[in-house]
């Protein structure tokens, strides 16, 4: 008789907070609780399988009118890979100008996605 | 070797050190801060004392009316703020107008003049917003209000232009006999000097100690006060007393030169001579009081609160004079009316000095003038056009609550500010209601780039008070 | 004066001029050239126009406005895009310093010198800054790296600085929240963020992906109550609160640190609406609008948190339109009828924006709860009432009001309230 177990979740689709339930054994969910719409369930689902994170942060730019180029991922990656992809990208400096929308790392980690530009960062008048 | 080394840079150090170069001598101020006035003169009321105050006969008499009568002409010199804004020490009771009557009589029999008994009806027609519950007031038009710090820079920045140094940033740690005079230790530098005047506030005890006179103790009497949102500007034109007691003069609301109200201060001994801490107890007596004098003020209306201490000596009274040990001023204990009586001690020790042997000639060239830094946001319209035009450097707002320029920042710093508290208390910057939210990481910018240090050697004030740091290295 | 350090305007006199040239500025912009105006021109401070949004480099823009999730830099530079492609003139490094009840404004522009610009109609669009420890009290001392979010967000994001290492934050809205984020992934140790309410004021996905993915503890009904070191922060004391939100001194603790941020909430920058002696409304803090986002002074419009603090940029974004376009007809000399319906907020309503209605229009009214609420009911007077699964105090809540709401109601005032169903 297999034993499951109970993982709980903040539902982030609106204010009411639910929180959800997850049953499962080991990687198979076996029951979602708790949760007021078909928003929470899916999140649930998806939160407790596969969880992804949109990352947003910034890389070093030389030379800019600021020192900072602010950047994201161009569709969100595992969650497991937020810090490392981050960590990736403090060894990373761009030279100003950028385009927003320019790539600053392609196939992040290996996950098929870009991280990408978010602004344009003119070069600093000598 | 120096003629005379005066220790601490207070209201009283600047004031004296300001007075001393009117004549030829060889003088350093030293201090133990990174910027003149960054001690209790920073935390300080403001008030120029009606000259009514003290009790006849105490030391704190026979300088608070004469100080108060030389304020005018040295904000003129100095260009410093300075207004007579005028006092009202109310009653609340019958008994109480008895006391005011009682503080008329003295303050008449020290000199001073104008003095009015206010009727309920009088007070609230010029205070509207003071508690209807008023029975009597005593009115003093000879009251005035000035930013001390200003007073402090100014009185610094004449000095220097007369010859002063400045040792800033220099704790004096040991202070050595040698013929004919003293040794200084400061920051680990000997400083020769025939005289000492010790104007080292609540260290004042630690420094005379040093210098084998153990006669008295500083201890600390800590003040808290409150400043309020402009919202409240001109809500009270002048500044409200309450009866004093004998620890202070009682919790005030204090129109500031700027316009501001503030509200304090609190009066409690403390341990600890540098313990500058808020606290809800503080803030809890200060608002519960002053809500009773002025309904109309909250503590919703708070933007900043600080706390001073004052240097109390034994006796409660001022200690000026000759130490046994012979070439040693100590000039202690100055608590309230301190600052009003700052420029007739400054009078005073001088003269002193010269008692003592110091041969007083008068500089020729002494210059008693201080050029007053540019306050664009007080300028009239045609004015700052001009000035705009002259320099675009004042057409650049940096702080937005105070309409405070780059000009004006640029001018601070090369006037001698070294970090953000420099720069605040010399030109408001991020003094105001955003508190420098807004402005601080610009006027940052600008001292890095005018000291030409990196962001991250900027501080707040001296010291260990830095204020960012950088990023960790990018990976080679 | 020379030709040299004259201004760099195109024109003398504007039809409108918007002051302000963040998310609101900008909207409004193109909300007036909507409405007809041809000379309209955004002051903006700064040197380049854009506002808070360049800083705010999280995703979460634009899903109402653009239906995709933008950051805050793309937010920015779609609208400044289209402010450009518009022809909008905007002068970046310059600073009103007064308005006239005749609108006639006074621009200030370091070069460009100081000079007086007519215009038919202005915009009000400065903002908000941030609340300060002052207006909390907070006791202790005064050291440095006591910093609020949005400096701390500056420096993180485009100065290149770190407030400091060892974090406590104040303050569980949306920008204490990211701000504890940005400082993890930056290489700051965040240790807790504590909130003096008993629940927390920022989105629940934040809270998820900026908290719980970093095991960042959240206090509820705690706050910072004192702060401790003479030079820098060298550790603060939090304490739990009782019902007043007083801290209980004797249960707090002492957290060592290097850094407190203040996330405490916006206040609307009215230094200019005051100068103006414009109606302000106590409780936001900023003017009471019309329904044409008109000020108490004719032809002064305002928009954006210098109204009262939004949530979502995107809303800001849809009132800024609309004080846009009505502007740029005010300047054309079209005068809208006036409002007949006053506003009045009711139980579990701290406000309402606009502060009136008018019976002939379509309308979106925007309200702030006092407290959470689940199961409630929106009620329009007896005129209009509609359903809500739940009300918070962080997310404004919006009502559509259509003229056929209003066509038998003859009334002058509507009582706008929130309660719970069957309570009605």
């Amino acid at each position: 008789m297999a034993t499951t177990t109970v993982t709980t979740y903040l539902c982030i689709g609106c204010p009411l907070g639910c929180r959800l339930e997850v049953e499962h054994d080991g990687p198979d969910i076996v029951e979602v609780r708790g949760f007021g719409c078909k928003i929470g369930k899916r999140f649930a689902e998806q939160e407790h399988t596969a969880p992804t994170r949109m990352v947003t942060t910034t890389v070093r730019v030389k030379g800019g009118v600021w020192a900072r180029l602010p950047v994201k991922t161009e569709e969100p990656v595992p969650k497991d890979k937020v810090l490392e992809l981050t960590d990736l990208l403090h060894t990373i400096e761009v030279s100003a100008p950028v385009k927003m929308g320019t790539v600053i790392l392609e196939n992040a980690l290996g996950t098929g996605v870009n991280v990408i530009a978010t602004r344009d960062v003119e070069a600093r008048p000598a | 070797m120096y003629d005379v080394t005066i220790i601490g840079g207070g209201i009283i150090g600047t004031a004296i050190a300001r007075e001393l170069m009117r004549y030829d001598v060889r003088a350093v101020l030293v201090e133990k801060e990174v910027e003149v006035g960054f001690g209790t003169s920073k935390s300080n009321s403001g008030i120029i004392h009606g000259g009514h105050h003290s009790e006849p006969g105490t030391i704190k008499a026979k300088y608070e009316w004469p100080g108060n009568q030389m304020w005018d002409r040295l904000a003129a010199e100095l260009g410093f703020a300075f207004k007579r804004i005028g006092e009202l020490t109310l009653a609340f009771s019958e008994e109480e107008v008895d006391k005011l009557l009682a503080m008329k009589e003295q303050g008449e029999a020290l000199g001073v003049p104008g003095l009015e008994i206010w009727d309920r009806d009088r007070i609230l027609r010029e205070e509207p917003n003071v508690s209807p519950s008023v029975v009597a007031g005593l009115y003093a038009p000879t009251t005035g209000v000035i930013n001390p710090y200003e007073a402090c820079f100014a009185f610094a920045g004449n000095a220097r232009k007369n010859g002063l140094e400045l040792a800033l940033g220099r704790p004096v740690s040991a202070i050595e006999r040698i013929p004919g005079g003293f040794l200084v230790i400061a920051g680990g530098e000997p400083i020769p000097t025939r005289f000492i005047v010790n104007a080292a506030g609540l260290f004042a005890d630690e420094v005379a100690r040093m210098a084998g006179d153990d006669t008295f103790r500083i201890t600390g009497r800590k003040g808290e006060e409150y400043l309020l949102d402009k919202r409240l500007q001109g809500f009270v034109q002048r500044l409200l007393f309450p009866l004093p007691t004998p620890e202070s003069k009682g919790i005030l609301v204090i129109p500031t030169y700027d316009g501001t109200l503030m509200v304090g201060p609190t009066a409690h001994a403390t341990e600890d001579k540098t313990d500058v801490a808020t606290s809800w107890a503080g803030s809890d007596e200060v608002f519960s009081f002053v809500k009773r004098v002025v309904p109309g003020i909250s503590e919703r209306d708070c933007i900043a609160q600080f706390a001073g201490v004052r240097a109390v000596a034994d006796g409660n009274d001022f200690i000026i004079g000759p130490s046994h040990v012979e070439g040693l001023i100590n000039v202690a204990g100055i608590q309230s009316p301190g600052l009003t009586a700052a420029p007739a001690i400054a009078v005073d020790v001088v003269r002193m000095l010269s008692d003592l042997g110091l041969e007083l000639a008068e500089k020729h060239d002494f210059d008693p003038t201080y050029k007053a830094p540019v306050r664009f946001n007080m300028l009239p319209r045609e004015e700052q056009r001009r000035l705009v035009a002259r320099d675009p450097s004042y057409g650049k707002i940096v702080c937005r609550c105070e309409y405070v320029t780059e000009g004006e920042i640029r001018d601070a710093i090369r006037a001698g500010a070294r970090t953000l508290d420099g720069i605040k208390f010399r030109t408001r910057a991020g003094m105001g209601r955003c508190q420098g939210g807004f402005c601080s990481w610009r006027s940052m910018q600008l001292l890095s780039e005018e000291l030409g240090i990196s962001m991250t050697e900027v501080t707040k004030k001296g010291g260990n008070s830095w204020l960012v740091c950088e990023f960790e290295e990018v990976g080679s | 004066m020379t030709t040299a350090t004259m201004p760099v305007l195109k024109h003398e006199a504007y039809d409108v001029v918007i002051v302000g040239g963040g998310p609101a500025g900008l909207a409004a912009a193109l909300g007036a050239r909507e409405g007809g105006a041809e000379r309209i021109l955004v002051v903006d401070r700064e040197p380049e126009a854009g506002g808070i949004l360049w800083q705010c480099i999280h995703a979460g823009f634009g899903l109402h406005h653009f239906k995709e999730e933008l950051t805050g830099p793309e937010y920015a530079t779609r609208f400044l895009r289209m402010v450009e492609e518009a022809g909008i003139e905007i002068a970046t490094n310059s600073y009103v310093l007064d308005i006239a009840p005749d609108r006639t404004v006074t621009i200030m522009s370091g070069e460009g010198g100081l000079r007086e610009v007519p215009a038919k109609a202005v915009v009000l669009a400065m903002g908000a800054r941030e609340r300060t420890r002052g207006a909390i009290r907070t006791a202790g001392t005064r050291p440095a790296g006591v910093f609020t979010a949005g400096l701390a967000q500056k420096f993180t994001n485009m100065l290149g600085y770190l407030p400091g290492k060892r974090v406590v934050i104040l303050g569980s809205g949306d920008i204490g929240l990211i701000m504890a984020r940005r400082l993890t992934l930056e290489g700051a140790e965040v240790l807790g963020v504590f909130e003096i309410m008993p629940y927390a004021n920022g989105l629940n996905r934040n809270i998820v992906q900026c908290l719980h993915d970093f095991d960042i503890p959240l206090h509820l009904s705690t706050t910072v109550a004192e702060i401790h070191g003479r030079e820098r922060v060298e550790a603060v004391t939090v304490a739990p609160v009782d019902e007043n939100l007083r801290p209980i001194l004797d249960k707090g603790w002492r957290i060592e640190c290097d850094t407190l941020l203040l996330a405490i909430g916006l206040i609307p920058e009215n230094e200019l609406s005051q100068r103006l002696n414009l109606r302000l409304d106590p409780v936001t803090g900023g003017p009471v609008v019309n329904s044409a986002m008109e000020t108490s002074v004719d032809g002064i419009f305002a928009c954006g948190n210098v109204v009262h603090i939004h949530d979502l940029v995107d809303f800001v974004t849809q009132e800024a339109l609309l004080a846009g376009r009505c502007a740029g007809e005010f300047a054309r000399g079209q005068r809208r009828p006036k409002d007949n319906i006053k506003l009045v907020p009711g139980r579990n309503v701290r406000y309402t924006v606009p502060h009136s209605i008018s019976s002939e229009r379509e309308h979106t009214i925007y309200m702030r709860v006092r407290e959470p609420m689940e199961r409630c009911v929106l009620r329009l007077g007896e005129v209009y009432q509609k359903r809500l699964r739940y009300v918070v105090p962080g997310e404004m809540v919006t009502l559509k009001v259509k003229p056929e709401f209003l066509e038998n109601f003859h009334g002058d005032s509507l009582l706008v309230e929130v309660v719970e169903r069957g309570d009605a």
